[in-house]
């Protein structure tokens, strides 16, 4: 068996989508955002994934997501993957994290490279970077990973660490979109063989399952799927027990972790 | 034309785990013991830090033990006195420090108290300065009952006192948790009860860096390549970051080793196998450097001869 880091888990809750974190950032009140923090991290996440959504307005989006990002320190050690499409406010949040960060994200257009690669090697944080452009999403994974090949090259150019860039292949919600879900799988596949060391792997994975009926059943069904094709990480919902059992048995019957029967609790363990 | 060596790069790293305690520590010894810390595989220097040489425990046994005569020749006279045979394997031998064996606690063999295991135990720590090992018979029931008594009688000494089993672990752990010792935890060649077995006796609340794994081994011939892709898979776990895999490992080699046949068989039965005084040094010294290659921090040792080879081979190995 060859050793390999475990799958790690991105918390998702902490984004101004949600009513409570919403309310939470429109009335400066860290209460909702420090439970979803703790609570997350009890669940199984390894990062916390922060994104203030569209719940305040533009210009005080900077000084908001630095708040976030510190009032999430203050109650927990979890380093945090910075989730914001405005690249200041991720500036803004990376010059206050206590321990290194993840850029979510980053796409394959080379303005934003430019943006974003310097600014990651500048604060030791990783990026995750969408295999897409300003035309949008691929439909298939030929081109899902000729875009991955533009921003491992950046990696490359820009000198980070290939473990530190995460592609994100796209997933799309499966109820309007099927024919995604084998594509970003075989992507996963071709992403693990760009590079030497290879590139990390990631999704945003309750997107598959948006506006489904049965969205716990897609979710981790399509995660066990997914880890088999080579993902190393999932921003998901931590706090769903089943989904994160899901990740933890797909470790062990990959080989990636030895076995002991009681593997789940370990694996929340750290 | 320049050739590049391929290195792996791990994750993480052995644990380190301290064996004894000095007065400043509340125990008794001249010297402590620090094994594991490493950060790569055995012996790889290029690719990664061996914090700490691994060291030989030489085994002592509270009754006379039935070992081939050319081993018991070696110690002499103080076969008979377990504190004096403790001293003699470090003073005369080298021992880094000293595995007991309470053999006589058997209830079919001299079946001795509690009271008068703890009493050896605490003779032979009066009789040498490093650090100790001690181990209670065959019978698990038994052992509960001495290692309550001797975790107690030598509280603070921070002995490695063994053994913790999957089905039989609960009192010895309680023992070494209150009277502050570090516990040996043995799965029978069973990579998946090795991990079970740590994750159980951490539950109960002894720290990581208080255990150190047994995983059974097996002389030379007698399933060693098994025992060698054991242990290679807790240590490419412990170097991935698994925890629960991440403890130091003691191998009985001299137990293992000198139960095959080629160990003790005459040479009258056996001419074509050579001279037995070199095969029972070889066969002991080879089981011995066969599990150093693949991550042994504590090497339970019986032959005198057989230490000094394997002496020199971790240092040659240790200083390459």
């Amino acid at each position: 068996m060859k050793g390999r880091d475990r799958m790690l888990i991105f918390g998702e809750r902490i984004n101004g989508m949600f009513t409570d974190i919403g309310d939470a950032l429109r009335n400066k009140d860290p209460k909702a955002i420090q439970y979803w923090a703790v609570k997350q991290q009890e669940g199984g996440a390894h990062y916390l994934d922060v994104n203030s959504g569209p719940a305040i307005p533009t210009e005080e989006r900077v000084a908001a997501y630095e708040w976030m990002v510190n009032v999430i320190q203050e109650v927990s050690e979890l380093p945090l993957v910075l989730d914001s499409t405005n690249y200041n406010a991720i500036e803004a949040g990376l010059k206050v994290c206590k321990r290194p960060a993840i850029i979510n994200s980053c796409p394959a257009e080379q303005a934003k490279i430019e943006r974003v690669f310097p600014m990651a090697i500048q604060y030791n944080a990783g990026i995750i970077g969408l295999t897409m452009d300003k035309k949008g999403i691929p439909k298939d994974a030929e081109n899902r990973v000729a875009f991955a090949m533009e921003l491992v090259a950046a990696a490359d150019e820009y000198g980070l660490a290939m473990e530190d860039l995460f592609i994100d292949p796209l997933i799309l919600p499966v109820n309007v979109a099927q024919e995604h879900a084998p594509e970003v799988l075989e992507s996963l596949r071709q992403v693990k063989m760009l590079a030497n060391p290879a590139p990390r792997t990631v999704l945003g994975l309750s997107n598959v399952s948006q506006k489904s009926p049965d969205r716990n059943l897609i979710n981790r069904t399509y995660l066990a799927m997914a880890i088999a094709s080579g993902l190393d990480a999932a921003i998901m919902d931590a706090n769903d027990d089943d989904l994160v059992d899901v990740a933890a048995t797909a470790q062990i019957l990959l080989n990636r972790s030895v076995y002991a029967d009681s593997y789940l609790k370990v694996f929340r363990a750290r | 034309m320049s050739v590049t060596l391929v290195k792996e790069k791990y994750s993480s790293k052995v644990g380190e785990v301290v064996l004894g305690a000095t007065a400043e520590q509340g125990g008794t010894r001249t010297s402590t013991i620090t094994v594991g810390g490493d950060s790569a595989l055995p012996f790889l220097h290029f690719e990664g830090e061996m914090k700490n040489r691994p060291v030989i425990a030489m085994e002592v046994t509270d009754t006379v033990p039935t070992w081939n005569d050319l081993i018991k020749n070696q110690i002499g006279d103080v076969i008979n006195d377990p504190a004096a045979w403790a001293k003699k394997c470090v003073d005369d031998f080298g021992a880094d420090l000293i595995y007991l064996k309470l053999n006589g606690a058997d209830p079919e063999g001299v079946n001795r108290s509690p009271e008068d295991c703890a009493r050896i135990v605490k003779d032979v720590l009066a009789a040498v300065g490093v650090p100790l090992i001690v181990e209670g018979c065959d019978d698990a029931q038994k052992n509960n009952e001495i290692m309550t008594v001797i975790a107690e009688a030598a509280a603070g000494e921070n002995l490695l006192i063994g053994i913790a089993e999957q089905d039989n672990y609960k009192s010895i752990a309680a023992a070494a948790m209150v009277h502050k010792h570090t516990l040996i935890a043995r799965s029978p060649l069973d990579i998946n009860i090795c991990k079970q077995l740590n994750i159980l006796i951490h539950e109960m609340g002894l720290p990581l860096n208080k255990i150190v794994i047994d995983p059974t081994v097996a002389g030379l011939g007698f399933g060693i390549e098994y025992v060698y892709s054991i242990m290679e898979r807790a240590r490419l776990g412990a170097l991935a970051n698994d925890k629960m895999l991440s403890m130091p490992i003691i191998c009985t080699v001299g137990y293992e080793a000198n139960r095959c046949k080629e160990a003790y068989a005459s040479n009258e039965e056996f001419p074509g196998w050579g001279d037995l005084e070199d095969r029972g040094v070889l066969w002991e010294a080879v089981t011995a450097s066969g599990v150093l290659q693949v991550g042994a921090s504590i090497l339970v040792m019986r032959n005198p001869a057989a230490v000094k080879v394997v002496q020199k081979n971790i240092a040659d190995m240790f200083n390459m």
